[in-house]
Order: structure tokens, then sequence, then C-alpha cells
């Protein structure tokens, strides 16, 4: 699975668990606006560690958080390279 | 509360209303009721934060006591929390019925349209202010605080051009700092609102120029992530109630380049501590030892201990809480951890965990897991996390294998979790639930708590 389509199977999964009804994924939808609250993206933060091995957003670096859809899943494609 | 200056330029603004201090000055929120509410013990339980502030305003030094309800506590607890501070007054908002809220005697209704009144009141009573903070038993615990022990830390200048904000409900202890602040240096205030999103919130306060702005570490990143973090332009960033790491230092300070950014230790019990200005995550060694005029801090055992005039008066209703140790001083139960010359907090010695800012108590998550009957033990523990600084997590240890050996291990987790969803606030669910084969104990047979 691409980096991409593994990002995204959690984000459903992870809406599903928290019973959020989530937005279309397209690269520019704002984080905020997808359905999910920070407790969702907490959660999907831990399980991307556990199922990638990285967690981008501790890297240490002062990398700016992400603020869309495209974002998220360039910050993980970025450290998986 | 003396709130002098020129009044009707300085607004506290809510998220439906603003009203200026001039008006407030002439007038009541409380319909005139006032003098009602002398020497009683009242409850302050309004959804809006704007009503609270202006109820508080109106009440510090006529009522007995002031007990401040953040709208999101459980129900059930409300009862628990009228007779412990034996409340006798509920102050709501006008045009509500209050909800459940059971019938203590005189319930007086807030607004913000405040009515003309005479205000030459007397307002000398010592008032007592009680804090709710969550329980290791679930209840919260009542926290009393005088205005002396509250504004301890605010200087007293005056601050007029200030616009102060807030992510924080002021009905918890980080706002209500900002709030008495506000009130206590001449300054404005935009309170955020019940249902506000954090775009709306960060819209309204750029609207109204914020200058100073509070939050803690989850709320920071929460508005990063936001489209609209770049609509505020504060000159002044704080954070507290979490542990603030360098990462959110950082970008922070990359993102409002001119911002001057503080993070401070403070918590209901023990009082505002310390504020740290050098930009770097943990505070310099030498604080912990020094005797200040106002604040003395020791790290005897390993966690932080804080004596000042800041620390909480009492608790009320637990005959099992010790506020302070035998030195007068208040464990706050953070562990320390030297690295070079500074200190770093290292979790929690309860193992307490903080999410989102938004306490966590491992028993009491332990306490659902271990009623499947499949489970013989559980630890409960924090597991590091860069968006909310930690999550819970669940070790889980079986009991004796079933009769039947086609029990799957996705299926028994999925059951706790269940288990866990159906009884416990979202926060508290365990973001992961790990089937081990054995906990360890420490020496004197308990459950070895640690940190992630």
């Amino acid at each position: 699975m691409s980096v991409q389509s593994e990002v995204l199977t959690v984000f459903r999964l992870v809406a599903e668990e928290h019973s959020k009804t989530l937005a279309p994924l397209v690269d520019d939808l704002p984080l905020l606006d997808s359905g999910l609250d920070s407790l969702c993206f907490a959660v999907i933060v831990a399980r991307l560690e556990d199922v990638l091995g990285v967690d981008p957003f501790s890297s240490g670096d002062d990398a700016p958080f992400p603020v869309t859809v495209g974002d998220f899943v360039k910050a993980y494609e970025n450290a998986t390279k | 509360m003396s709130s002098a200056g020129s009044l009707s330029h300085r607004f506290l603004w809510g998220s439906a209303a603003g009203v200026s201090f001039g008006d407030l000055r002439e007038g009541s929120a409380l319909g005139g009721r006032t003098e009602e509410l002398r020497n009683r013990s009242v409850l302050v339980a309004t959804k809006a934060q704007l009503t609270a502030a202006l109820a508080l305003i109106e009440l510090d030094g006529v009522a007995r006591r002031l007990v401040l309800w953040p709208s999101d506590l459980r129900r059930e607890d409300l009862p628990f929390v009228l007779n412990a501070a034996a409340v006798d007054a509920i102050v709501i908002d006008e045009g509500t019925s209050g909800g459940d809220i059971p019938s203590v005697g005189c319930v007086v209704p807030c607004s913000p349209k405040v009515e003309p009144a005479t205000r030459d009141r007397d307002a000398s009573l010592a008032t007592e202010w009680v804090l709710l903070t969550s329980g290791t038993t679930g209840r919260p615990k009542l926290v009393v605080h005088t205005m002396e022990s509250l504004a301890g830390a605010i200087e007293r200048v005056t601050a007029e051009s200030v616009v102060w904000s807030t992510f924080y409900d002021i009905r918890r202890y980080g706002g209500l700092q900002i709030f008495l602040r506000t009130v206590l240096t001449q300054a404005s205030l935009v309170l955020s609102g019940e249902q506000e999103s954090t775009r709306d919130f960060l819209a309204r306060a750029g609207a109204h120029g914020v200058t100073h702005i509070s939050g803690t570490p989850s709320h920071w990143r929460r508005a990063l992530m936001s489209s609209s973090a770049h609509m505020i332009a504060p000159s002044y960033i704080r954070l507290s109630g979490e542990i603030a790491d360098q990462a959110i230092l950082d970008r922070l300070q990359s993102f409002y380049p001119h911002a001057r950014i503080a993070h401070a230790f403070a918590s209901t019990e023990a009082g505002v501590a310390f504020e740290v200005n050098d930009g770097l995550a943990g505070f310099p060694a030498r604080f912990v030892g020094e005797t200040g005029p106002e604040v003395e801090m020791n790290a005897k055992n390993g966690t932080l201990r804080i004596r000042s005039r800041r620390n909480a008066a009492s608790y009320i209703g637990q005959q099992n809480n010790v506020l302070r140790d035998e030195d007068g001083f208040v464990d706050t139960g953070d562990m320390l951890e030297l690295q070079g010359d500074r200190y770093y907090f290292a979790g929690r010695r309860d193992g307490m965990i903080n999410v989102g800012g938004m306490k966590v108590h491992p028993e009491e998550v332990e306490a659902v897991i271990n009623r499947h009957p499949r489970v013989r033990m559980s630890l409960v523990h924090a597991r590091r996390n860069p968006i909310t600084g930690a999550l819970v997590v669940a070790d889980v240890v079986l009991g004796r294998e079933p009769d039947h050996a086609t029990e799957r291990r996705d299926e028994l987790q999925r059951e706790i979790l269940q288990l866990c969803k159906s009884m416990l606030p979202r926060h508290k669910v365990p973001a992961k639930i790990n089937i081990v084969p054995a906990l360890t104990f420490d020496a004197a047979g308990k459950l070895a708590r640690h940190d992630a």
C-alpha cells in the first residue's frame, strides 16, 4: 500500500471508531474541516507510528504543523523516504 | 475586585455579546439582585463564560463563597458539589431553566444586558473562591482559594491597551488567572465560546485586536493546525497546563516571530509557581531550592513541591486529601528530571495522564477494563503524542485460558474497547489495548506505574 492510502485508511478507521462523519478526503481539505477533532488526529498519529514506524510531528525539527490533508500525507511521505 | 481605569473603552467579549466595564460599573448583570446573594455560598453555573465573568465581578466581596462550575463538568457530580460546598444559591443564564440543576433556595439569572443599578454596595467580604479539579475517584476535588492567593502572581500595573484572550475556560485555574489579570490590570478580554470552533474563535480574537493570549500546548497545536492561526498577531503568548515541549515552543516562535513566548507552571492547588521566558523547554535548575520572596520550591523525593501565598487554602468535602506536606509545601506530583542545568518534567508520580489538558487517572480506566470477565488485571499508562501531549494506552493481562481455544485476541481487544467506550468519556478510552503476559509490581506489591 502506498503511504497515502495507508494514511487515508487510518483516517477512515479512526473516524468510524469515533463516530465522526468524514468529509471527502481531497488534498486541499483543511484538517479541521475533515470532521475529525484533535483527539482523532492524536490517535491517527499513534496508529501511523505503529504501522509506518515514523511520527513526523515529534521529530524535533520545527517543521510547521499540517493544515490540510495534503500537508498531512506529505509529512508522512517525506518521513518514510 | 477593583476595576478602575477608563472603563468605557475596556470590554469583556463573549462569543455572542460584549459588555463594557463602564456599563458594569453603573449596573447589574444580576437584575439588581446582588444583595440577595450576600453572605451566601453561590454556585456560578452559567453555560456562557461571559455571564460567569459578570457574576464573578459582581459577587466578589459580597458572596461568602463562589463555586465555579465549568459547563463541561458531569451533571451527576453536581449533588456532591452542592452538598460539599453548602451551596445555597445558584446563578444561571437568563432565559434558561438551568437544566436539571436541583433547586437550592435562591436562583438568580445573569444576563449580558447589564441593567442600571446602584453599585455603591459593600464588597468587603473575604469571599472564598472554590475551583473544581478532577480527583482520583472520578469525583471532582473542591479547592479553596482567596482573592489574595489567586491574584498573588499578578503585577498590578495598568495595561489599558492590552487585549487578553484565552483558549481556557475562565472557570478553570488557567483561565481564571487570565480573567483576573484582565480585571486587575485594566485590560480587555476575549472569551472563547462554548460551541465555537478554533477558527471562529481565532477570527473573533483577531478582530478584537488581541495582544496577549494563553492556552495549553494542545490548544496551540490545534490553532497551528487550523487555517486561522494567522488571524491573530499577538505580542505575548503564554502556555500552561501541560508540559511545553521544545517542538511547540519552536513552532510558535517561527509562526509568530514577533511574539514573546512564555511557558508557565501552575496548578489549581499550588498556584502560579514560575514563568520561563528563554524559549527553552524545562526550566533553570536554580529555580528549585531558591528561597524567593514569593515562591519556594524543592524536589523532595523527586517531585516538584511548592510553598507560597499563592497556594490554595484548603480542600472542602474530602477528608482524605492532604493539600500540604509537614513543611507546608504542596506536592504537585510532577516528577522532575535534571539534565545539565535544567529540570524537565518527567510525567506524574501517580501515573495521571494529561490528554490535551484533560486529566485521566489510570485507576478509573483500569476499573472499567477489569470488569471484562476475561481480564485479570490491567495497567493504564501514557503514550507520548505530538497532538494532545499524551494518549491513554492499556496493558491487559488475561485470566486463564477459556475452555474453548478459539478465542481471538483482536475480538477481545474490540470488546474491551467497546466496554470502555460505553462507560468513559472519549479522552479516557485507551487508544490501544496491548495484551501482555504479565505486569510489573514494585517492592510494596503495587503495580509499577511509570510514564511512557
